[in-house]
């Protein structure tokens, strides 16, 4: 896998940040073994900001959220939250950060209460104070009625809105959320973005892994990872702008010699992508009528759209977003059989 | 918030973390009764079958097998309530609870104690509820020997309870943990000296006897039962003062090595 495309990450996004940055990667690279997960990833969260990191499965995000978590050390450059070295400082960190993970973190046997009152003694807490925490984060989440029964008897989402709580119960500054929207509906989804910006308007920076375009778009600013770099660092309209006007795809019998002659007769570079001849037009309705003025009855269907953050991220790394993951969930089944488990 | 030092609350993370332990076991039924069920059975089946055919030369006062097998099956009780109670670190890490006790700020030290002290009171807990049924022996119960018997059960159950957590460590699955326990701790409890005394057994199964650690927690429970040296005393059963020492340095090892492992992130972490 070959990305031609990929550019390299603002530096002028980075610089922009400064001391009172609440996340700062720098130079952040990580190995399995043989296969370089991250290679050299560098970016920096100011406080308060609602940060995506958005990269198909095998990107290096799931790694980034460890290394961030503090659930595996990291091997090389460095990590800072809220100006504590992550390697050095790590219990300090710990206090200040919130994990929310994708899998499951529950006890089921306990209720939900039970959990939390759990996990805040493992951060310090304890007493009345902890008893009101749960309360008052049990309602935030509109579990209160529910708070004693056991969490196994409760729905998925009503489990994902646990481990929210058991995140934010010791008020950390920052939250770091792995894949949060699995196994919610399109609803609690959107809940759970709004549930994050109230978060940020208290001051609260929230970090999280998605794989989902309508989730990266309500993020303040997104960083895109593939094969472990970051291929770009921006909000998500600026993304969007870097193809400016919309993205015409032609469904065409054979879609390598269409792109070569609209390439030809155009002299515009048309992508090939799953088939589908992609080209990127400001002025994308009067090109179609072009192209069928060009190439009259070769042209099966053609779509004109906005850019979506699907395109920007054809555009930068040359690869349909989900081929990608497919090609890493290959090569990851590849190796897990290699490895006789 | 003010966040306390780093290890400032070791003893709420200990306490909060052996609580969940046992709030886990009593909300399975099944465990409860199974746990508590099988060891009554094994005592009366064997206990009746083989009292009849089998003497061995236990103590001046020659106590009955029934009465001989007694402390055996405490220390069963002990053996297999502590080691089963380590299969939860392998469900702690499959169902994904691990993850948030290693981003939590609790020491490892904590965390390994929080999961010792559980199984420890556990087993402990199980081994004082087998015990009321000695009232049917001749055995005296005294303050001294029960309150005797509770500190060998915690220290033995300790150990033990270290002993599973280095295997369940970087097990992935709970399937390979069975296998541990009928290669490695069936036989350690057989060669202990619960099931048959070590005074006649050939050399090799002698010396196999003398080297297991669990012989030495063996006769201490059997110490701690009489506190008579007089009537727990055999050729090939260690005295007090031995049977002391080795569980306590089996306890000390058992604790080191289970710190040491959990050092380690395992490829479970990381699924």
């Amino acid at each position: 896998m070959v990305s031609s495309a990929t550019t390299q990450p603002e530096p002028a996004t980075a610089a922009a940040s400064g001391a009172g940055a609440a996340v700062e990667v720098s130079g952040v690279s990580f190995r399995y073994g043989d296969r370089l997960a991250l290679d050299g990833v560098s970016f920096s969260v100011p406080r308060g900001e609602i940060f995506g990191l958005l990269g198909p499965n095998g990107s290096g995000k799931t790694t980034l959220f460890r290394v961030l978590s503090t659930l595996i050390p990291p091997q090389s450059g460095t990590l800072a939250i809220l100006g504590k070295d992550l390697a050095r400082e790590t219990f300090a960190v710990r206090h200040r950060i919130g994990v929310v993970f994708q899998a499951p973190s529950l006890d089921k046997k306990l209720t939900a209460q039970e959990n939390l009152i759990h996990h805040g003694h493992l951060y310090g807490l304890r007493g009345a104070d902890l008893k009101e925490r749960c309360r008052k984060l049990l309602d935030r989440v509109g579990l209160l009625d529910r708070a004693n029964e056991r969490t196994e008897t409760l729905s998925g989402g009503q489990r994902r809105r646990v481990e929210l709580a058991k995140g934010l119960l010791h008020e950390p500054d920052v939250l770091i959320l792995d894949e949060p929207s699995t196994g919610l509906d399109p609803g609690a989804r959107r809940d759970l973005m709004t549930y994050l910006r109230s978060l940020s308007r208290e001051g609260v920076t929230c970090l999280l892994t998605t794989h989902l375009m309508e989730e990266a778009e309500s993020c303040d600013r997104l960083a895109l990872l593939c094969q472990g770099k970051l291929a770009a660092l921006d909000t998500p309209d600026a993304l969007k702008a870097r193809i400016g006007g919309e993205v015409v795809s032609v469904n065409v019998r054979e879609p390598e010699g269409f792109a070569a002659r609209v390439q030809e007769r155009f002299g515009v570079s048309p992508q090939v992508v799953d088939g589908v001849v992609r080209i990127e037009r400001t002025d994308g309705p009067r090109f179609v009528a072009e192209l069928a003025e060009a190439f009259p009855g070769q042209i099966e269907a053609v779509r004109v759209g906005r850019p979506t953050l699907e395109d920007v991220f054809i555009r930068l790394t040359g690869h349909r977003f989900w081929e990608a993951q497919s090609e890493t969930d290959a090569a990851a089944k590849d190796k897990s059989k290699k490895k006789g488990r | 918030m003010a966040a306390p030092a780093a290890t400032g609350h070791f003893a709420l993370s200990v306490y909060t973390l052996a609580w969940r332990e046992l709030v886990r076991f009593f909300r399975q039924r099944n465990r409860v009764t199974g746990a508590f069920l099988q060891p009554v059975i094994f005592w009366a089946l064997f206990g009746a079958g083989l009292s009849a055919s089998f003497r061995p030369d236990v103590g001046a006062a020659g106590v009955g097998y029934a009465e001989y097998f007694f402390p055996g099956i405490v220390v069963m009780i002990l053996l297999f309530t502590a080691i089963f109670a380590t299969v939860s670190v392998i469900e702690d890490r499959r169902e994904g609870f691990l993850q948030g006790v290693l981003v939590a700020p609790v020491s490892r030290g904590a965390m390994v104690m929080g999961k010792l002290v559980g199984g420890t009171l556990l087993a402990t807990l199980q081994g004082a509820i087998f015990l009321l049924l000695g009232l049917t022996q001749d055995i005296a119960f005294t303050p001294a020997n029960v309150a005797a018997l509770f500190g060998v059960m915690l220290l033995l159950s300790f150990a033990l309870t270290g002993l599973g957590f280095i295997f369940a460590w970087r097990m992935e699955s709970t399937q390979g943990f069975h296998a541990v326990i009928s290669v490695l701790m069936l036989p350690m409890w057989l060669l202990s000296g619960a099931f048959f005394p070590a005074a006649g057994a050939p050399a090799w199964l002698y010396w196999t006897i003398q080297l297991n650690p669990l012989t030495y927690g063996m006769a201490l429970t059997r110490h701690a039962l009489y506190l008579d040296p007089a009537k727990s005393s055999a050729p090939g059963v260690p005295g007090p003062e031995l049977a002391l020492g080795v569980t306590v340095a089996f306890a000390l090892v058992m604790f080191a090595l289970s710190y040491k492992i959990a050092g380690r992130r395992v490829a479970g972490d990381l699924a």
